[in-house]
């Protein structure tokens, strides 16, 4: 809600704020729907996906626009100039996220995998995990932003290492299931590809984090290595 | 309001033979206490601004290092103040020497209703200077070192005040080059010039600075970042936060600072 006793520069940046939450929620559903579409082969909600695509792309236009804009018109500083700064690189983030759950539905859009998934071998990966667990770190920065809570976005980089571990041990799976003589090799192409796209996924939720935080706490935390809980301690 | 932070300073702030320091100062007027103990250093050959409110002690902190509230009766100071180590309230400091050692330019051009060569040649002059060869010389070298001496090197004999508000500031910094000071205080030296005339203003501070310690008071918030190595900000005579510039503007420690150049208040 704008407050009347904001100066117009503060409007503008509640604006910018509301922008991006607004491209978040689109992001977001994008990623949800990407589960539902991969693992019923849904055609129509992978049409779906690819329609919010265009938004979440117009959107990256324009709040990089609002950007530029902020910094040539009122010469932002501190805290202003890093929230402007934070939201350029989160809505890259954000689009990169989009793309991630477009093209897991373009393999469904386009019909490209042959035949259905043994489910033996979706559970040994736990496909289904890798998509929450993905979903959970989206959400998670998402709130840190809505909320201006960097301990919130500190969160995502327990959950970072949770996604490592699960990726590592899918891949393992993924090795196992490729050595057998009779191996499913068009499923486990793509299934390999999306596996791949969620724990990118995950990296990207992370970097919303970090922008969150140099926006709210003016900490860099870019290239910090999180291997384990502990290391979480000296973010 | 929360403590100072002046105790937690990039280590240049803390040099080890300071060109200018304040230690402990308070200052009144009558009974008023406008500045609330201040201290802080500034190193040589850097520029320095002093940013905040109207009426937080900035430019009565500045005066303190030529000692020009001297002039006001109910000032009185506690702490020291010193230049280079020596302070320069002491009894033994002559006020006429010190001023030539520590140059002031106004916010309002004030040069005097004589030539440009008189104006840039006024310091010399007071001090007994009468060789021509050496005034010309001198006023050459500071036009120059003021970046003027192209625009009037031809009209050296018109008055000053025909000069554009731009000039006639680079004309009041010539002046004070002219006596050859090490320090040089700006008190808003830019606020009431149009933005080219300012730009050349802040080019001629950065191209000073090689030879220069610079302290600069100014409410342009994009000017205190664009010209200075440090900035201080001050708030109802105390100061809040002394530091880097590129820090101060970026990733501010005090909630005041970051509201201040925010334009949150002020």
């Amino acid at each position: 809600m704008v407050k009347s006793n904001m100066t117009n520069f503060e409007r503008e940046l509640d604006q910018l704020k509301k922008d991006i939450i607004k491209m978040m929620i689109l992001v977001s559903s994008q990623l949800e729907k990407s589960e539902v579409a991969f693992s019923n082969q849904d055609v129509a909600i992978a049409k779906e996906i690819h329609h919010i695509e265009r938004r979440v792309d117009a959107s990256d236009l324009s709040i990089d626009k609002e950007c530029e804009n902020l910094i040539a018109l009122y010469n932002p500083v501190a805290g202003d100039l890093r929230l402007i700064l934070a939201s350029i690189k989160i809505i890259s983030n954000l689009e990169r996220v989009g793309d991630h759950a477009d093209k897991i539905a373009r393999y469904v859009r386009k019909k490209q995998i042959k035949n259905a998934y043994p489910k033996k071998l979706l559970q040994s990966v736990k496909l289904d995990v890798l998509f929450d667990e993905a979903q959970a770190m989206m959400e998670i920065a998402i709130q840190a932003f809505i909320e201006e809570d960097s301990a919130v976005a500190r969160e995502v980089f327990a959950k970072d290492i949770i996604m490592n571990e699960i990726y590592s041990n899918a891949i393992t799976q993924m090795h196992h299931y490729a050595e057998k003589k009779d191996a499913p090799t068009n499923q486990l192409l793509y299934l390999f590809s999306v596996i791949n796209k969620l724990e990118r996924v995950g990296d990207l939720a992370k970097n919303i984090a970090e922008e969150t935080i140099f926006y709210l706490d003016a900490k860099i935390l870019k290239h910090h290595k999180v291997k384990r809980l502990e290391d979480l301690e000296n973010l | 309001m929360k403590e100072p932070i002046i105790d937690d300073v990039a280590a240049d702030l803390e040099p080890t033979f300071p060109k200018l320091s304040s230690q402990g100062v308070n200052v009144f007027y009558g009974d008023k206490k406008v500045i609330d103990n201040v201290s802080l250093s500034i190193k040589e050959k850097t520029v320095t601004a002093f940013i905040g409110p109207s009426g937080c002690g900035k430019s009565t902190f500045l005066r303190l290092f030529n000692r020009m509230n001297d002039y006001i009766d109910i000032f009185r100071k506690e702490g020291d103040i010193l230049i280079d180590g020596q302070d320069i309230y002491h009894a033994s400091v002559k006020v006429e020497e010190l001023r030539k050692k520590v140059g002031m330019v106004f916010q309002k051009p004030n040069p005097f209703p004589k030539s440009i060569f008189e104006n840039v040649a006024y310091g010399l002059k007071i001090q007994g200077i009468k060789d021509k060869k050496i005034l010309a010389e001198s006023v050459e070298k500071s036009l120059r070192a003021s970046a003027l001496w192209d625009e009037v090197k031809d009209d050296l004999n018109k008055s000053a005040l025909a000069l554009s508000g731009g000039q006639q500031q680079r004309i009041c910094i010539a002046r004070a080059l002219a006596v050859k000071p090490s320090i040089i205080l700006m008190d808003e030296p830019a606020s009431a010039l149009d933005p080219i005339a300012s730009a050349k203003i802040e080019e001629l501070i950065h191209q000073l600075k090689k030879d220069y310690t610079i302290v600069i008071v100014t409410h342009n918030m994009q000017q205190a970042g664009r010209v200075s190595d440090n900035t201080a900000f001050f708030y109802i005579g105390e100061l809040i936060e002394y530091t880097e510039t590129k820090t101060l503007f970026t990733s501010p420690e005090h909630e005041l600072t970051e509201n201040y150049i925010t334009g949150r208040f002020g």
